[in-house]
């Protein structure tokens, strides 16, 4: 079988909310796709359905070939999910919430400790095995969140938005050991508010909003599409910004946005820098600023949909 | 009970052990009731009979109260933590995940209330009641527990957090001292009177009084067990179906 998740036309609605409004994408077996998407766009919520959780209102979804509302029982033997929020059990120790998830799948009591105690090795928990998880900090415990959906050896893993809420260093870990799963052969589909993280991680992007698809590549494809980076150009004298703006946007061939007291627009060549310094000096315009960084998730909204992100605040705590 | 179940179980009950305020309220609690109502206000109430005898069978029903703010706390943090997902996704079935935290409330029950009764003949209780009717408290008390576990279960379940979970336990704890656990119903104000009077629990008192004191009166034991199978529908239903829907 080529594709392990598929999904076409997937509507959810909540009320009067409409969470998915006919999602679509397919991961082939063995790579990593990254929803990408600002909160509130339904990652959550198709993440969910693709883990037997909820029944989609219309559409069709299907993990390792099997429908996830028809053929849930099957579905579930394949799959493993670690949600948006950590969902260890504080009041046990590591060692026993694997030992748990381990008896609860039907291993003997010596293959479940073997288990456990593998996966603390491999998770850098192995000093922390024998105390209660509310004492770990955030990197820990979704490094045993991730382990305690990893017991049974799933073929198929979802991670709502992995890294949410972790510092620079504990993201790189967890990154590590995505990778190393992915190269043992598990096909992920991982959400993410990042950018940079879908672009380290996946190999196919597709991006969502408001619960429809905008966007659908490889990240390179995608950044084609939007601008690989963002141009920033600071004028010493902020009287410049007309001038400044009609340089860039005439090299870029794009509408830069006026931000404070830079001018910011997207790039794909690179050679556009050079270009714009000469002509700036060319006008005689000082500047304290100028260079060329990543796009950043909004950056990629705004040219895909022609508006920023909007500021959701973050919802009420509900875990995946 | 299926492997998965024996699995949440011993989980469940290794949570409460481990959380210090849930198992002050479940076990200690009723006893410091008994303490405080025996020593302080006993000699304020005339029942009729020993006021620790006449306590004794409200405190017991009482105590199965005090557990339930535990339980309905662990519950709704499986639900809301992820945790019941984690075990969905694992197709783990409702049925064991909720018999564990239901038969784990129950004995928590069991054990206070055994507590509670050794205390209360270091007290001076005396119980005319036979073998038989001791058979019959603890069934009631057993058939309680259930009762309320299950319902509790479903408030845990349906709550938006652990604190709204235990909020939601309160009336239960409040409940009893509308009843004829601490004086009879006869002796309270207008209004109140017919409250207790005709609440659930009190039937339910007053069959665990007329047991201990070896005759109850089927006036008693009829609406107590009608209400405990009623609440242990209304909960086991509710429970089921929350289990199912909310994810
Ligand atoms: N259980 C629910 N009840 C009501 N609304 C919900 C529920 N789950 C999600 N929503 C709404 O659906 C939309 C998509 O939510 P979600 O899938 O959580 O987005 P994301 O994970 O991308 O942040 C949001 O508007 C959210 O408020
Ligand atoms: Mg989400």
């Amino acid at each position: 079988m080529d594709h392990a998740i598929q999904a076409e036309g997937l509507v959810k609605r909540f009320g009067e909310t409409t969470a998915l409004d006919g999602v679509g994408l397919s991961v082939r077996a063995g790579t990593v796709l990254g929803l990408l998407g600002p909160n509130g766009a339904g990652k959550t919520t198709a993440v969910r359905i693709f883990a037997t959780l909820l029944r989609p209102d219309d559409g069709h979804a299907s993990v390792g070939g099997y429908d996830v509302v028809r053929q849930a029982h099957q579905a579930r033997q394949l799959i493993g999910l670690t949600g948006q929020f950590a969902a260890v059990d504080e009041m046990l120790t590591g060692t026993e919430n694997l030992l748990l998830i381990g008896r609860l799948l039907g291993m003997p009591r010596p293959a479940a400790k073997q288990r456990a105690h593998e996966l603390l090795n491999d998770f850098d928990l192995a000093d922390a095995a024998d105390r209660a998880a509310k004492t770990y900090s955030g990197g820990m415990r979704r490094r045993l969140d991730l382990a305690a959906s990893l017991v049974g050896r799933p073929s198929i893993l979802f991670l709502d938005e992995p890294t949410t809420g972790l510092d620079p260093r504990a993201r790189t870990e967890l990154w590590t050991l995505i990778r190393r799963l992915v190269a043992g052969g598990v096909t992920v589909l991982l959400t993410t508010q990042y950018l940079d993280e879908a672009d380290t991680l996946a190999d196919e992007i597709t991006v969502i909003d408001h619960g429809r698809v905008i966007a659908a590549g490889t990240p390179d494809e995608l950044k084609a599409k939007t601008g690989s980076q963002t141009l920033v150009v600071r004028p010493e004298d902020d009287t410049q910004l007309p001038v400044v703006t009609a340089v860039v946007a005439e090299l870029t061939k794009a509408v830069p946005e006026v931000d404070g007291p830079r001018v910011t627009a997207p790039v794909t060549d690179p050679a556009v820098l050079p270009a714009v310094v000469r002509r700036l000096d060319d006008a005689g315009v000082l500047v304290t600023e100028l260079t060329l960084r990543g796009a950043s998730l909004n950056e990629v909204f705004l040219s895909l949909t022609g508006r920023p992100v909007e500021d959701e605040p973050e919802t009420e705590g509900r875990p995946a | 009970m299926t492997a998965h179940a024996m699995v949440m179980l011993r989980r469940d009950f290794k949570h409460l052990t481990r959380n210090p305020t849930s198992v002050f309220n479940a076990v200690l609690m009723p006893i410091v009731l008994m303490l405080m109502f025996v020593y302080m206000l006993g000699d304020a109430f005339s029942v009729g009979v020993d006021y620790v005898d006449y306590a004794t069978p409200g405190l017991m029903l009482m105590a199965v109260c005090y557990g339930l703010g535990g339980t309905a706390t662990a519950v709704n943090a499986d639900m809301t933590k992820g945790v019941i997902n984690r075990f969905k996704v694992m197709d783990v079935s409702r049925g064991a995940v909720l018999t564990g935290h239901v038969v784990t409330s129950v004995l928590t029950n069991l054990i206070a209330i055994a507590a509670l009764v050794g205390v209360a003949f270091l007290l001076g209780f005396d119980a005319s009641a036979s073998a038989l009717d001791w058979l019959g408290v603890v069934g009631m008390i057993v058939l309680l527990a259930t009762a309320a576990g299950w319902f509790t279960v479903a408030l845990g379940l349906a709550a938006k957090s652990p604190e709204t979970a235990g909020m939601a336990a309160v009336p239960l704890v409040m409940l009893p001292f509308f009843s004829s656990a601490i004086v009879p119903a006869d002796k309270m104000g207008p209004g109140l009177r017919e409250f207790a009077e005709y609440q659930p629990f009190t039937p339910i008192i007053e069959t665990l009084r007329g047991l201990l004191a070896g005759g109850p009166s089927a006036g008693d034991v009829i609406p107590a067990i009608a209400w405990c199978i009623g609440i242990a529908v209304v909960g086991y239903v509710w429970a089921r179906s929350t289990f199912s829907k909310r994810a």
